[in-house]
């Protein structure tokens, strides 16, 4: 792949109908780095990214994901990269391990490697005591920890996270982005959406989009300095109310 | 009461609001009538039937052409030896197969007496029934025929007729049924559907947390279904007088007054189904197994309650249908009055009586 | 003494859900309920609104008991649950009529303390609330809460899932709300939100951790905090946490709030170990505690 990127989105668009809903996007993110993808209600982050995992045709412009093109190879995406969403995560009412076993089923792993996998994520997460109870009886920040590391089972490339922390206590959401730092450090790359600007901090670079374009693109840092601001969610508040 | 009327205001935005709702609301009693009416019937008409005619005479030609004649059969094929029965039974097209024994009007002048074997594919026993039923009319209209020349003393013909539906057409013990089914499903599964889905959706909270009595809830949330459900009566009754020419003998008022009776009965049973379920789906799960299912099985609807075994017969009793349906047989088919079916309007009113009151108290004021 | 909590415990089967809540909000007063999902505030709320009925203690919201006079509360406060919970297939300018009707007033009447929120939806009066952006929903929401000019007004995270434009508005309004005399109380999961309350209660797993105004309580942070940052994050966390002195470890966007569990902690002693750890880069710096750290710090 060339120069290390594993996401690389050129003048990406998406209409339905007469509305833009993403407007010329161009990015690209790297192997290994946290990118953060904020935007408003409404901005087109869900659209984009539904279209960078694979499940939404782009009307034009070129992305290329883990290797792969969007348009002609959208299954192989699929393959390559991990998905957790806070709407859609586990199933409450199969047990930790059998959400494990599920998971690992539908991508492809061979039952030997499943149950390697599963004993080590049981082991790394202290679900231990908890491995054959049902998902649903499990506190949130651990259905979210447990969410993830399910959603890397396959060792994607990339993962994408959909506003993966909500509501979820300050010392789980801290244990939570040490597990992300964790992967992004052995080399995957972590793609977030969230509207949550302490979330954007821990990012390695963010981009904002308003109305279908991308108005800012840099690290969490420049960004503050370029706005003059301390803080993400006043770079946001300025950008976004132009 | 402003606050009653706004409510009941909301209501009628959520069904119109709802196409597909308010499709099926409508489109359901038309289509299950016309359905009933029309394709799933009881009669028979044009069954093929084969022949194995071993005499060939005089006497057979004039049977075979006498059912042929009919309306009820046709002639599929004639075949010539009784290995051939299974054949034509194998290849499912023939329904019967009239085996007629050989020398068929000697015997029949010289002995008074000659067979003709029906043998029938029982595969589908009710069909099977009817048709050996059918050729028996016929040969018995036979008989007679030949008896008026042959005069023969002391044979008796059992003679039958049918009351109140003398043309045995099956649309008029269908319309009963299916008017039954339709106020049952619309009144009581879109009841409870319409409760639950505010529970889903939350807004229950807010309605709960507001002045508004659980009584003035309740009553603005069926009050829409009652009107919607007068519609579909007055649409089922309509079709079946103009399309299907079924009459109704007894009083429009007295009917009305029953349905609207069994209505209630029924929106009662959709709140209390909806204070026992949590969701959308739970509500029509629960409507459709616990009370569409009685209605058709047990209420005498389509199997006759009295060739039902003895528990399900008791059962039957606690079905609202049950009375309901005699209740309308009476008026629509026999053109009964009130004083024949007082016993059964009363046990309707018992019954909804009861099921309102378990369902303000089932109610809640709060929630879980 | 606009509410008065006294003692509530609730328990669900084997889940105690609240256990001996306490606390007072004045007339007047914007409060906040700060906590994670599944911390009890929308139980709470509920018992409050005369939803639920708590197992143990008593409660009174304007001056009313939560359980024997809940006829009158339901005629005086504004509830508005977490869920967006208006009627989705009916218009902005329906939902509101039919709100006004069933709690017997008119758009009309009380259209001055609605009227700031109003106009920003009104061009939207004939559309669907299901077709509204989450913002909106919001804004509407808080005007079917307000029709019939509540004394109280419970708003169960009423921002989550909501982009920050939208948020920043929202609280913009509930100030605006507050100076037209109604006692405001709000719950929601985002720690940066506490510091536009007056004051806030901190809650988690159904215990109350601290009551008081956001300064007090970050001023109460018991220990020095410092941030440190590095050239690499995931190996600074994982360095500090295996230091021996260290006292609380928890990254804060490009920093780690740290703090030490000696008294005489010397931030050279920390550079010197870090950068034995091979980082480079190193930054710390004393900086003030958040209702964040403090919350951690309570909860730990």
């Amino acid at each position: 792949m060339k120069n290390n990127n594993v996401i690389q989105v050129e003048g990406l668009t998406k209409m339905f109908g007469d509305f833009t809903a993403v407007n010329a996007i161009t990015f690209e993110v790297k192997k290994g780095e946290i990118f953060g993808f904020l935007g408003a209600n409404g901005a087109g982050k869900t659209t984009a990214m539904k279209m960078l995992i694979g499940i939404s045709n782009p009307t034009s412009g070129k992305a290329n994901v883990a290797g792969f093109d969007v348009f002609t190879h959208a299954e192989d995406i699929k393959k390559s990269i991990g998905y957790m969403s806070q709407k859609f995560a586990l199933y409450d009412d199969l047990t930790v391990k059998e959400n494990i076993t599920f998971f690992g089923g539908i991508y492809g792993l061979s039952r030997k490697r499943i149950k390697e996998k599963s004993a080590i994520l049981i082991e790394e997460l202290g679900l231990e005591k908890v491995a054959n109870k049902l998902v649903g009886a499990l506190p949130l920040g651990w259905k979210q920890k447990l969410s993830f590391s399910v959603s890397m089972i396959h060792d994607p490339k990339i993962v994408f996270l959909d506003e993966p922390t909500g509501g979820v206590d300050p010392i789980t959401r801290r244990q939570f982005w040490e597990m992300i730092y964790k992967a992004a450090n052995q080399g995957t790359t972590v793609f977030v959406t969230t509207h949550y600007m302490d979330e954007a901090e821990y990012c390695d670079r963010v981009s904002i989009m308003v109305n279908g374009k991308i108005e800012a693109l840099d690290t969490p840092k420049q960004l503050k300095a370029k706005f003059e601001v301390d803080n993400m969610n006043d770079v946001f508040l300025k950008l976004a109310r132009g | 009461m402003k606050r009653f009327i706004g409510f009941i205001k909301k209501e009628f935005y959520h069904i119109f609001r709802d196409r597909r709702s308010l499709f099926i609301l409508f489109g359901m009693p038309i289509a299950q009538i016309m359905l009933f009416g029309f394709a799933i019937t009881n009669e028979i008409n044009n069954v093929d039937i084969a022949i194995l005619d071993h005499s060939k005479d005089v006497t057979t030609e004039e049977i075979i052409n006498k059912i042929s004649a009919s309306k009820y059969f046709s002639i599929n094929q004639f075949i010539e030896k009784e290995s051939d029965i299974e054949t034509v039974f194998k290849k499912g097209k023939v329904k019967a197969v009239l085996n007629i024994e050989k020398d068929f009007s000697k015997n029949l002048i010289k002995e008074h007496k000659a067979t003709i074997q029906i043998i029938t594919d029982a595969t589908d026993p009710n069909t099977a029934n009817t048709i050996s039923n059918y050729v028996n009319a016929i040969l018995i209209q036979y008989q007679k025929e030949l008896n008026k020349e042959i005069t023969i003393t002391y044979q008796t013909v059992p003679q039958t007729r049918m009351v109140y539906n003398p043309a045995l057409k099956s649309v008029y013990m269908f319309v009963p049924g299916v008017m039954t089914i339709i106020l049952m499903l619309v009144s009581a599964m879109m009841t409870s559907i319409s409760i639950t889905r505010e529970k889903e959706l939350g807004t229950m909270e807010i309605l709960l947390v507001s002045p508004l009595k659980p009584f003035q809830v309740i009553v603005g949330k069926v009050f829409p279904y009652i009107f919607l459900s007068i519609i579909n009566a007055v649409v089922i009754v309509l079709l079946s007088i103009f399309i299907f020419k079924m009459p109704v003998q007894g009083s429009l008022f007295l009917l009305a007054l029953e349905s609207i009776l069994f209505i209630i009965s029924a929106l009662a049973l959709g709140i209390l189904i909806s204070t026992i379920s949590a969701t959308q789906q739970t509500a029509m799960m629960i409507s459709l197994m616990g009370l569409m299912l009685p209605v058709i099985l047990l209420s005498g609807f389509i199997f006759p309650i009295s060739s039902m075994p003895l528990p399900l017969q008791i059962i039957s009793n606690i079905i609202p249908a049950k009375w309901f349906i005699i209740i309308i047989k009476g008026i629509m088919l026999k053109g009964v009055g009130i004083q024949f079916i007082w016993k059964e309007t009363l046990i309707l009113v018992a019954m909804t009586i009861f099921f309102i009151g378990l369902s303000v108290k089932k109610y809640k004021i709060r929630l879980e | 003494m606009s509410i008065h909590i006294s003692n509530i415990s609730k328990s669900y089967k084997n889940v105690k859900a609240l256990q001996d809540i306490s606390f007072d909000v004045k007339a007047g007063e914007l409060f906040g309920l700060i906590g994670p999902d599944g911390a009890g505030k929308t139980t709470l709320f509920r018992i409050l609104t005369t939803l639920l009925i708590a197992n143990e203690g008593t409660a009174t919201v304007a001056g009313f008991n939560v359980v024997s006079d809940y006829k009158n509360i339901r005629n005086s406060v504004g509830y508005m649950p977490g869920k967006f919970s208006l009627y989705q297939d009916l218009t902005v300018e329906e939902n509101l009529e039919f709100f006004a009707t069933i709690f017997g007033t008119t758009i009309e009447e009380n259209y001055e303390l609605i009227k700031d929120i109003y106009v920003q939806i009104e061009p939207f009066k004939a559309r669907r609330a299901g077709k509204l952006s989450g913002g909106m929903k919001q804004k509407l929401a808080l005007c079917c809460a307000l029709i019939h000019k509540p004394k109280v007004l419970f708003l169960d995270e009423p921002t989550t899932g909501v982009d920050p434009v939208s948020r920043k508005e929202f609280w913009d309004m509930l100030k605006r709300l507050q100076q037209k005399n109604i006692t405001i109380l709000v719950s929601t999961p985002y720690m940066d939100e506490a510091a536009l309350c007056d004051r806030i209660a901190l809650i988690q797993d159904g215990k109350i951790l601290e009551i008081d105004t956001p300064e007090a309580i970050v001023k109460h942070y018991p220990k020095p905090i410092y941030n440190v940052s590095a050239n690499n994050m995931y190996q600074l966390i994982n360095s500090l946490n295996a230091y021996k002195h260290n006292h609380s470890v928890y990254p804060f966007g490009e920093f780690v709030h740290y703090t030490d569990n000696r008294t005489d902690f010397n931030p050279e002693d920390l550079k010197v170990y870090l950068e034995s750890k091979n980082l480079s880069n190193i930054n710390i710096d004393k900086t003030v505690a958040t209702i964040e750290d403090t919350f951690m710090e309570l909860a730990k």
